[in-house]
This record gives C-alpha cells, sequence and structure tokens, in this order.
C-alpha cells in the first residue's frame, strides 16, 4: 500500500510500482513516478519543516519549483549529502533517504520555534539594527550564532564523490518550457527542419496539463495529447528532447545555461552516468514558454501544514492520485481554485466550503462548482486558520467585516491567480511591462526571443497555442527553416482562469500582529512590508533587502508581486512606479558540481610538464609550482634537507658543472625583413648591428617605462631571432609583441611564432660545461675563439639538431642546449651520462636563484614590481642611448622616473653573516624612530650562499646607490637586523668565470 | 631505436613523443595519441601563396577555417596570414619553404603540437564537452578547421572524416587535453 490518502482510479502512477523510502528515519511507500512530495502526502505527512526564522511548522505549498517551505536533505551516502532539496521535484526512487532541517530536537517539537513567540523582537531589520555594536561582535559573536539558528540545511563535509559533465550546443530554435504552449512552438519549428532543442525541468512534459483535468487536444485529453507530441519529437532527427532540464540563466547572444539532472532520480545511477550535465546552448532564436506560478492568499497563519496552493492539490490528485486531504476548503480570488474543488469532489473527497473574496463570481467553472453541490461563500474572506502541526479549521468572514463562521478542514487550497513567469525574459534584460491585467508581461525584447502562452501572459489553452505555434513557425523562419505545411493542433476544450489579486487579503492586517506570509522562505509577513515603508523605504529593492522579500532560494516566485502590492498601497503609488525587482539567474538553484562540470581534480587547471619531468622524478626532485608548470626545485640526496641540497648544488655548479631544466623559458621566434627593426622597437637595447650568431640580453619595457621582462635573445640569421622570455611572462609577452606589432608597427615585415614548447632547453653551467658538451656535439666548433660568451650555433648534439647558446645565468661559463622537445629526455640523459664523469650535479630553480643572486642577475617580478626602471634595477647599460625610439622610450623621461631619491636595487650584507634576511622585509634608516617607521626599501630577494659563505640579499632602496657603504636596519618582530649596502655583485666581481 | 651514428660514435637521441602509447575508448569514441608529424607554422602575405603552394605541393587555403590536402601534406588555414602545415609523409616543410624568396616566415613547430585522434560516432559530442563550436557537419564540415578552446586550452580542431577529428595542441597542454577527452568521452552517446 502506498499511502492512505492515495486513490484508486486517480492519477497517472502505476500503484504496483512500489518504492521505499525514509523521511527522518521512519520508513514509508510511495509509488515509481511519484515525487518524495507526493509520496510523503500520500501517506498524510503534510510536516516536512521548520521555517527560517522563527521555526513555524511548515508543509508544502506548491507541487514544483517553486516550493518554498518543503527543503529537505537528500543522502545517498555518507558523502551524498544534498541540503535544501525541494521535495516538490525531488523524484522518489527505491532507497531514498531524506530528513527535515533546520529544527532541533524534532520536526514536530523544536526548541527554535520559541523565535515565533518571540517575534515581536525579531521584526524585520532586526538584525541591522540590533546587533550593531561592538563592532567586532558581529563577525566572531552574532553572525555566527545568527547563522546557525537561521537557517537552511547543512552543506556536505565531504568531497563530492559524483561526477558532473558538461556540453555546448547550438540550435535553431531553443524552447525553454514544455507545456502546451511550448510543445506547440516546438513542433511548428521542428516541422520547419530546423535544428530545435526543447527543454523542461519536470521528469515529463505536458506543464499544466499535468492538473488542468478540462483540457482536451485532437480529440484526447491534454496529457495525452502532450505525450504524443513529445514522442513525435523525439523521433525527429532534428530535435533534441532534454527533460529535467531547467534553464537557469539567459545570458548575451541568446547564450542558455541549462542544467540537466542526470540521475538525481535513480536509485543506482552506477559510476558512468554523470550525476548531472551543464548545457550551454547558443540558439538563433529563443522560445519562452515558462508558463506561470500560482500566487497565495496573505492572511493570518497561512503557512499552515496543509494550506496549498490550488494547483498543488489538484496535481497531486489527477497527477499522482493523492488527496491532500479528505476534508478540505478552498480559499480563492480566481477561478482556477475551482477547477481543483470540483475535481477534488469527483475524486470523492469532501470540499467543504469554497470561500470566495469576489462578490458573486461568475463563470463555467464556479457554475460546475454549484453543480456538483460545493457551497460558495462568495464576498468573503478566510481570517484566520486553526490548528499548529496541520490546519484543523477556516474563520469565514464578510471581507467588509461581519459574523464569523469557523469550519472544520484539513487541508485549506489557496489561488490568488497567476503570475507570468517572466524570469528568463527578464535576465534577457528585456524589460517587462504591468498590463491592464495588473501583470508584469514581457514588453519591450533585447534579444532575439519570443515569449508565448501564460508567461506572455496569454489566458487561455486555445490562445496560448495558437500564439505558440504561430511563435514556433515564425522563429524557426527567421532562423532559416523551409516552410511547410503544418499540422497545426487543435484545441478542442479548455479552461479559462479570469485574473486574481495581489497583496494582503483582509485578515493580513493592516497593523496587526498577526503573520500572514507573504515570503514563506525568508519568514516575510505583510506586516514587515509595510513597516519597511513607515521606516523609509519606497523603491521595491530597498524593501527587498530590508525585510529579506524574495531574496530566499526560491528567490520570491510566490511572493514578489504579493509583497510589491502591499508596498505599493502603502506607498499609495501605482505598482510599476513602485517597480520589480531584478530577475537574476539562476532561476533556481545549480550545484557547484554542475557549474565546475568536468574542472575538477586533474582537469582544474592544467599542469605542465617539462619533457624531463620523468627524469627529474626519478631522480628524487621535489618540484614547485611555477604557474601552471611544475619545476624541479632541488635534487635532495639521502639524508639532505633542502638547504644541504640547495648547497651542495650551488658549490657543485661552480666547482664542476651542473645541469638544469630551463625548457619553461618562454621562446619567441621573430622572423621576416623587418625582424631587427621591430626588436629595436620592443626591446631597449640596439639590436640592428648585432651579428647573426650572437646573443644579447634584451630588456623590454612598458609604455610607462617599468620594466616588463627580459631574457636572452640569439639573432640566428639576418631576418630570424630565437627570443627568450621568463617562464611566467612567456603568453603576456607574446600578446604584448602581437599587439605592438598589429596596432603600432603594421608596416613591418615580421611575424612572431610561439616555440616555448618547441624546444627543450638544457643550461650546463659550470667550468666544465664545455667539457661535458662537446663530446656530443657535431658541426658546431666550441673553443672560445669560435663560439665566445654570448653566441649561438646551430648544429647537431646526440644526432639530433640542436640551437646551442653559450650563455650563463650564474656567471660561470654556460650553454643552453636547445633540442627539439620530444628529444629532450635523451639529450639530458647523455649530457647527465658525460656530466658523471666530471662529478656534476643536477640542480634545481633554488639553486638557479641564489646562483644569480650572487652575481646581481635580477629575476623579473621578483626583484622588479611593476614599478622599476632599467636605471632603478641599475640596468642602464642595456638601454640604447642612441635609439630614437623604443617602447617606453617617453616614459622613461617623465620627471617622477628621472626624480632623484628613486629606489634602487642594491646589495645588503649583514652585519652578522649567518643571518638571512626575509624576502619582502622592510628596511629602515634609523631603528630607533617611533612607530610607524619610516620604510626606505624592502628586501626582494634573499638567500644563504655557501660560494660566498655568508648570507646575501638583493633590495631595493631609496637612492640606494649614494649609500653604498652605509649602515641600514631591517626590523624583525624579535629584532632589529643591521646591514650594510653593497653592489649587487657577491660574487667573482670581475666576471673572470664566464670564460673559466 | 638508439643507433651509432656513422663516424663520431655519437648515440643518437631517442625521441620520446608525449602521450607515446596513450589511448582510450568508450562506447562511442576512440581517443588515440597520433605519431610525430612534421609542422611548420607558416605566415605569408597574399602575394606569397601562389610561389609558397607551388613550393609546398598543395594549394594553401583561402577561406577562413578551410583545409587543403594532398599527398600526406595539410595545410590549416588559422588566420589571415596563417597556416598551420602538417606532413604525415616525412617530407621537409622547412626546406620547401626555404626554397620560395617571396616574403615568408615558416617556423618549425614539429615538437611543440601533438595530435591527438578522436573517432567514432560519440566523436562530436566528446568535443562539445569544452569546445563550444558547432561541430555539426552543416557547420563544421569534412575537411574544415579551426584554431579554438577546450576547456582551458586553446587547440586546433580539424575534421578528418564525419566521426573523426584531430586535435592538434601544446606538447605540455597534450595530458590535459587527453584526461579530459577520457572524461568527455565516457558521457558521450552517439
Amino acid at each position: 500500500m502506498s499511502g492512505a490518502f492515495r486513490i484508486s482510479n486517480a492519477g497517472r502512477l502505476t500503484p504496483a510500482r512500489t518504492a521505499r523510502f525514509t523521511f527522518d528515519g521512519k520508513a514509508y511507500t510511495g509509488v515509481e513516478g511519484d515525487t518524495l512530495a507526493s509520496a510523503l502526502l500520500a501517506n498524510g505527512v503534510h510536516l516536512v519543516g521548520r521555517s527560517f526564522k522563527y521555526h513555524r511548522p511548515r508543509g508544502f505549498l506548491s507541487a514544483g519549483a517553486e516550493e518554498p517551505n518543503a527543503l529537505v536533505e537528500i543522502a545517498r551516502d555518507s558523502a551524498r549529502k544534498t541540503p535544501n532539496v525541494r521535495a516538490t521535484v525531488q523524484e522518489l526512487y527505491d532507497g531514498l533517504s531524506a530528513k527535515s532541517q533546520n529544527r532541533w530536537p524534532s520536526l514536530s517539537f523544536d526548541v527554535g520555534a520559541v523565535n515565533d513567540v518571540a517575534s515581536p523582537f525579531f521584526s524585520a531589520g532586526f538584525y541591522y539594527k540590533t546587533f550593531m555594536w561592538p563592532k567586532s561582535a558581529w563577525k566572531n559573536l552574532y553572525e555566527p550564532n545568527i547563522r546557525s539558528a537561521a537557517g537552511l540545511g547543512v552543506a556536505p563535509d565531504q568531497p563530492d564523490p559524483d561526477h558532473y559533465s558538461s556540453r555546448f550546443a547550438h540550435c535553431d530554435v531553443l524552447v525553454l518550457g514544455g507545456g502546451a504552449a511550448g510543445l506547440a512552438a516546438a513542433l511548428a519549428a521542428a516541422e520547419t527542419g530546423v535544428r530545435v532543442i526543447i527543454a523542461d525541468e519536470q521528469a515529463e512534459f505536458g506543464g499544466a496539463l499535468r492538473f488542468e483535468s478540462g483540457a482536451r487536444i485532437e480529440g484526447q485529453g491534454g496529457w495525452a495529447w502532450a505525450q504524443g507530441i513529445v514522442a513525435q519529437l523525439k523521433a525527429m532527427g532534428n530535435v533534441r528532447v532534454l527533460s529535467r532540464t531547467t534553464a537557469f540563466g539567459y545570458y548575451a547572444q541568446n547564450f542558455v545555461g541549462l542544467v540537466e539532472r542526470v540521475s538525481e532520480h535513480l536509485a543506482d545511477p552506477g559510476h558512468d552516468v554523470p550525476r548531472e550535465r551543464l548545457w550551454q546552448v547558443r540558439a538563433k532564436r529563443v522560445v519562452l514558454a515558462t508558463g506561470a506560478i500560482e500566487r497565495h492568499m496573505v492572511f493570518a497563519d497561512n503557512d499552515r501544514p496543509g494550506v496549498m496552493l490550488a494547483s498543488a492539490a489538484r496535481t497531486y490528485l489527477n497527477h499522482y492520485g493523492v488527496a491532500v486531504g479528505r476534508n478540505v476548503g478552498v480559499y480563492t480570488a480566481n477561478d482556477s481554485a475551482y477547477g481543483a474543488a470540483i475535481d477534488l469532489k469527483k475524486a470523492g473527497v469532501n470540499v467543504a466550503a469554497i470561500v470566495d473574496l469576489r462578490d458573486n463570481p461568475s463563470g463555467t467553472l464556479i457554475d460546475q462548482a454549484r453543480a456538483a453541490g460545493i457551497e460558495i461563500h462568495d464576498g468573503r474572506a478566510v481570517t484566520r486558520v486553526g490548528g499548529k502541526l496541520r490546519v484543523s479549521s477556516m474563520t469565514v468572514q464578510p471581507k467588509n467585516g461581519g459574523g464569523e463562521r469557523t469550519i472544520a478542514i484539513d487541508a485549506l487550497l489557496m489561488s490568488a491567480g497567476w503570475t507570468p513567469s517572466v524570469h528568463l525574459f527578464s535576465q534577457s534584460r528585456g524589460k517587462v511591462a504591468f498590463n491592464e491585467d495588473k501583470r508584469f508581461v514581457p514588453g519591450t525584447y533585447a534579444q532575439d526571443c519570443v515569449s508565448v502562452g501564460a508567461c506572455n501572459g496569454t489566458d487561455g489553452l486555445a490562445a496560448s497555442m495558437d500564439e505558440a505555434y504561430a511563435a514556433g513557425t515564425k522563429a524557426a523562419k527567421e532562423a532559416g527553416g523551409k516552410a511547410t505545411k503544418v499540422s497545426k493542433p487543435k484545441v478542442d476544450a479548455d479552461e479559462i482562469w479570469s485574473r486574481g489579486m495581489l497583496g494582503s487579503a483582509p485578515g493580513a492586517g493592516p497593523d496587526t500582529t498577526v503573520k500572514a506570509f507573504v515570503d514563506f522562505q525568508n519568514d516575510v509577513t505583510a506586516k514587515d512590508i509595510r513597516q519597511a515603508v513607515r521606516e523609509g523605504m519606497r523603491s521595491i529593492e530597498h524593501v527587498k533587502r530590508f525585510t529579506t522579500n524574495g531574496m530566499a532560494t526560491d528567490q520570491g516566485k510566490t511572493s514578489n508581486m504579493h509583497g510589491l502590492a502591499i508596498a505599493a498601497d502603502m506607498l499609495s503609488k501605482p505598482i510599476p512606479e513602485v517597480g520589480l525587482t531584478t530577475f537574476r539567474a539562476p532561476y533556481t538553484p545549480v550545484t557547484f558540481g554542475a557549474i565546475i562540470s568536468h574542472a575538477r581534480g586533474p582537469l582544474f587547471d592544467p599542469t605542465r610538464r617539462t619533457p624531463m619531468h620523468g627524469w627529474a622524478e626519478k631522480h628524487g626532485a621535489v618540484f614547485e609550482d611555477v604557474g601552471q608548470w611544475k619545476r624541479a626545485w632541488y635534487f635532495p640526496r639521502a639524508g639532505e634537507d633542502m638547504h644541504a641540497a640547495v648547497n651542495r648544488e650551488c658549490v657543485t655548479v661552480r666547482k664542476t658543472a651542473g645541469l638544469f631544466d630551463a625548457s619553461t623559458l618562454g621562446k619567441i621566434e621573430v622572423v621576416g625583413p623587418d625582424a631587427a627593426k621591430f626588436m629595436e622597437l620592443l626591446y631597449t637595447n640596439p639590436w640592428e648591428k648585432l651579428e647573426a650568431g650572437r646573443c644579447r640580453y634584451g630588456i623590454m619595457l612598458r609604455e610607462d617605462g617599468f620594466i616588463y621582462d627580459d631574457g636572452v635573445v640569439g639573432r640566428l640569421a639576418a631576418d630570424r631571432f630565437h627570443v627568450t622570455t621568463t617562464t611566467g611572462g612567456a603568453a603576456r609577452v607574446m600578446n604584448h609583441m602581437e599587439d605592438y606589432l598589429q596596432t603600432e608597427f603594421p608596416h613591418l615585415n615580421v611575424w612572431l611564432t610561439s616555440i616555448s614548447e618547441q624546444w627543450a632547453v638544457i643550461a650546463v653551467q659550470g667550468p666544465k660545461s664545455r667539457d661535458i658538451i662537446a663530446p656530443l656535439v657535431e658541426g658546431i666548433d666550441m673553443s672560445d675563439e669560435a663560439m665566445p660568451h654570448m653566441s649561438v650555433r646551430e648544429g647537431k648534439i646526440c644526432g639530433v639538431p640542436t640551437r646551442l647558446f653559450r650563455m650563463s645565468f650564474t656567471g660561470d661559463r654556460g650553454f643552453e642546449v636547445n633540442v627539439p622537445a620530444d628529444y629532450g629526455q635523451a639529450v639530458w640523459e647523455a649530457l647527465w651520462a658525460e656530466g658523471q664523469k666530471h662529478g656534476a650535479a643536477a640542480y634545481g630553480t633554488e639553486a638557479m636563484h641564489v646562483l644569480r643572486a650572487e652575481k646581481g642577475y635580477i629575476i623579473v617580478g621578483q626583484d622588479t614590481d611593476g614599478t622599476v626602471t632599467p636605471n632603478d634595477a641599475g640596468l642602464d647599460w642595456a638601454v640604447g642611448k642612441k635609439k630614437a625610439d623604443f617602447v617606453g622610450i617617453r616614459g622613461l623621461t617623465r620627471l617622477d622616473l628621472v626624480a632623484k631619491g628613486r629606489k634602487q636595487l642594491v646589495g645588503l650584507r649583514t652585519k652578522d653573516p649567518r643571518v638571512v634576511l626575509e624576502e619582502g622585509a622592510q628596511v629602515v634608516d634609523n631603528p630607533n624612530q617611533p612607530i610607524p617607521m619610516k620604510m626606505i626599501g624592502h628586501v626582494t630577494s634573499s638567500y644563504w650562499s655557501e660560494n660566498c659563505g655568508r648570507s646575501i640579499a638583493l633590495a631595493l632602496i631609496a637612492g640606494g646607490r649614494d649609500r653604498a657603504g652605509e649602515t641600514l636596519y631591517v626590523p624583525m618582530p624579535d629584532k632589529v637586523i643591521e646591514v650594510e649596502v653593497t653592489g649587487m655583485v657577491f660574487f667573482d666581481e670581475k666576471g673572470e668565470r664566464l670564460n673559466g | 631505436m638508439a643507433k651509432a651514428a656513422q663516424k663520431t660514435g655519437i648515440v643518437e637521441a631517442e625521441r620520446h613523443p608525449a602521450l607515446a602509447g596513450r589511448n582510450a575508448s568508450a562506447a562511442h569514441v576512440t581517443l588515440t595519441a597520433l605519431e610525430p608529424a612534421e609542422r611548420i607554422s607558416l605566415r605569408a602575405p597574399e602575394a606569397s601563396l601562389a610561389a609558397l603552394s607551388k613550393a609546398l605541393g598543395l594549394t594553401l587555403p583561402k577561406k577562413p577555417k578551410t583545409s587543403t590536402s594532398k599527398g600526406g601534406r595539410t595545410a590549416l588555414w588559422l588566420g589571415p596570414d596563417e597556416w598551420l602545415v602538417i606532413d604525415d609523409a616525412g617530407g621537409d616543410l622547412l626546406a620547401d619553404c626555404a626554397k620560395v624568396k617571396q616574403l615568408h616566415s615558416a617556423v618549425g613547430v614539429s615538437h611543440r603540437n601533438v595530435a591527438i585522434g578522436v573517432t567514432g560516432p560519440g566523436a562530436e559530442t566528446t568535443l562539445n564537452a569544452g569546445c563550444p563550436q558547432d561541430l555539426s557537419l552543416a557547420a563544421f564540415p569534412v575537411g574544415g578547421c579551426s584554431r579554438t578552446i577546450f576547456g582551458k586550452v586553446e587547440i586546433v580542431l580539424y575534421r578528418t572524416a564525419e566521426d573523426a577529428f584531430r586535435v592538434e595542441c601544446w606538447r605540455s597542454f597534450s595530458d590535459y587535453v587527453f584526461t579530459f577527452l577520457s572524461e568527455a568521452a565516457r558521457d558521450a552517446a552517439a
């Protein structure tokens, strides 16, 4: 048995297909095709949650995505816990386990409900006004406590074991919404042969046809017709039908984000199926058929479990075969609730009375209700309801005052009318218009889309489908579809639901202490909205933020219009003048998993490895992250810590030689007859006269005169340069060069090609470097005479092509061996084998840093920070004094760039040679001055230098070069360190070792 | 394989291509690390195209997103003055271009790029997991090509058959691209 409230012969589910589930630990049975909501209601369970602020007992308001109350936690296992799932959209599967939220110790007895009694203190704006002092307590005391008391579900605390996928798609016509209008539009478009995608958030297409029993199309019931059309669309090669798929965001140029729930409804999804799939669709035309959402009536205690939207009760009955009670009342200002009453009555449920706020309502549905023997109290209001955990009665009073009457009920269906769902239209930047029916409907369009049916304010099935069919045909034609003979569906019967009311009904105030809820999820009452206006809020945007109306996860789907109407009433202004709040994505909550989709774990960001990575790994390298690259940091041997390993590597390089993987350096091949002219313009140095086969250290500036990048450049031929950049600068330097070439120097015949990854680079540095390389090289004379420092040769090494640079970033004799990347590992291994004969070591980036600092070679980005000129860095020699132009030449003459007292790069020696300064430490000239002290600079690089037998450091110091020999001070938390200003070169000041 | 050079006794370096031997298959798609190939990045103005086409033995395409192919050589249009030329038959592209006097830039990128074959009825879907382009046959026909993105990296995409693509990416990004493709392939129905 799948519940005492399941009605035989009602609904579309198959009773025999049962599914077991638990709610708060209690076992129940439902039916396949149920939502968690319908399955609980079938078992007579209405109480499913506690409200956000007052912890009031709550039941189901709706049967769809707009649900504000029935938020539960669904747990598949300890890692798969999803909070805030709307029970009204969660499909039941066998073994589903759900838990209520925001209650302690239990759902029926919740200590937090004391907030409800104390509610006079918790009125709108309470938090802002009360917890102002002391300021620091907000962060540490008030906010954490408020957060834990008020609340939604608990976020899962384990990594998400599920996987998510993503899919880009293109189509001619994208139809959002699969009700009668959406299906008609999709059918019309599809028949022209264009590519169509239709999506609907529900498991099955049909929209309001799920409950609208009066609809007949093409000689059959509305629902049956819809299923037939879906089958027809699915069979067409040009149509993609996406169920369980919510369009959550409408972005520029008809780019729509959708999330498809692929396996949320399966008992055992397995491992291959993603949990969700993110669709990013670009459509030529979009048809919005997003329907309308029913509004509740605003009256005292309208949040009692058992009080729900009329369309919800009708859905539970007509689709799921579930009666929401045995003796229901109806409170309405609109015709559609009559349909629900009639259907329930026919199914054998007693309808105690229909209370209609309108005087003398008339129409087919009203006549039918009367004929069915249902008592109608028109011109009356429900002023309050009885019951605590479940509604037990309603009190009815003439709307203009008079005698009360209390009627016993166990469920109350309400309808204040329908709000067109203009969320996606509004997200598309379209402007809504307030029409004569007091509805905000699409007004001015900003993108190539069209709204049809209920979301366009069109009433009635026939009119909606006519409109949708025409729109689908037109959209397809505009997207390039062929005109065809079409088979427009014919509507035989439908229900017309006339307008309802906005704002609070009698009994909701004004200025009483009752809680007549406008926004259920955020516990905002009619009184709160009025208070906001009284306290000076004039714009609906301010009212929203002051009261939090419409700010919860349901984003005000049921509350926005009521809140707006109450505010407008208080302000005595027409509704459009108070304004509608902006709709923002997402339409319904989207999981982070879907948004991230594949980009997690190894795919979070590319991890780049050099061709020699495997060798380094095998030889125990410790790696550091440099941008996306993994670079060997140091190579510890058994028993060595980082310090010992780096010391050994540094000493070995200077004593014999070291091998270093420099493959990550950026490399750009600059080719063309104007290559040298281009280089002259991009670098401070002169290039025209550099001979082929020679190299030069180049500095690149930005327009403002500050150093942007540096690197050694080799001239391979008159029209060909091999440029190197810093590792981190590779991509942006290429862009910088290309930008100038295309926008400033398009007259030059030169082209740039990134060759960073074409060449693996093995730096061999140290006195034995030539001895290590020479035996493997063919076709290159490596003698000092034939190949002096700063030259480049092309030939072969280990039988493969090489660009062999003689250059040094250590100050010792050195080479950089460039070989095609796939040969990097083998050539490295060959050089390593040769190196072993001489006692060479492999060294990592840390030793590289120390060795260059010993020589005062700067690292752009470490010793410079975007405010350092070549002169500041002591690199004036690299600026061509005779050059007429280069990028940054005018920047260099700016007054503050030539002013005295600029920070200059200098060396620092600690008075105690064993003390190593901290990089980033500030420098002062008088440590006894009062705090805050005047900083005159900071340490940019600092290391222990085993080769120097002391610590060394580089620092940017105001007027630094004039301070040579001065004592400065580095104040640290525990002591002040004395330092002496020196030149930047700590080792081999004469530079004799370059040829050593 | 390593072999001794004739005179010098130097052992020739062995080639270790990225992704060597990697492949993956799912129900509707197969991923293969393709064999090394010769490649150049060719830049040239309109006036040089006839001479370059003659030297390369194929007509360089001028229409965006198209390619030409002849005798194991393929030229992919990447921009108004830019082509990626791939030679699978062991030809020397740089040497062929060196004979051309007209203005151009030919730079060897054989080792910069790595190629992955994506084949099967699910190929299009697999690529659309990370590539935002319209890959339908109408919009991206056989022979179509484009420099585009896949996830977070740049690729050159070339359609070799209705259900086959060649993905070219930079060497150090190839592991990311291959891993992403493998993941996407799991979710690629035909």
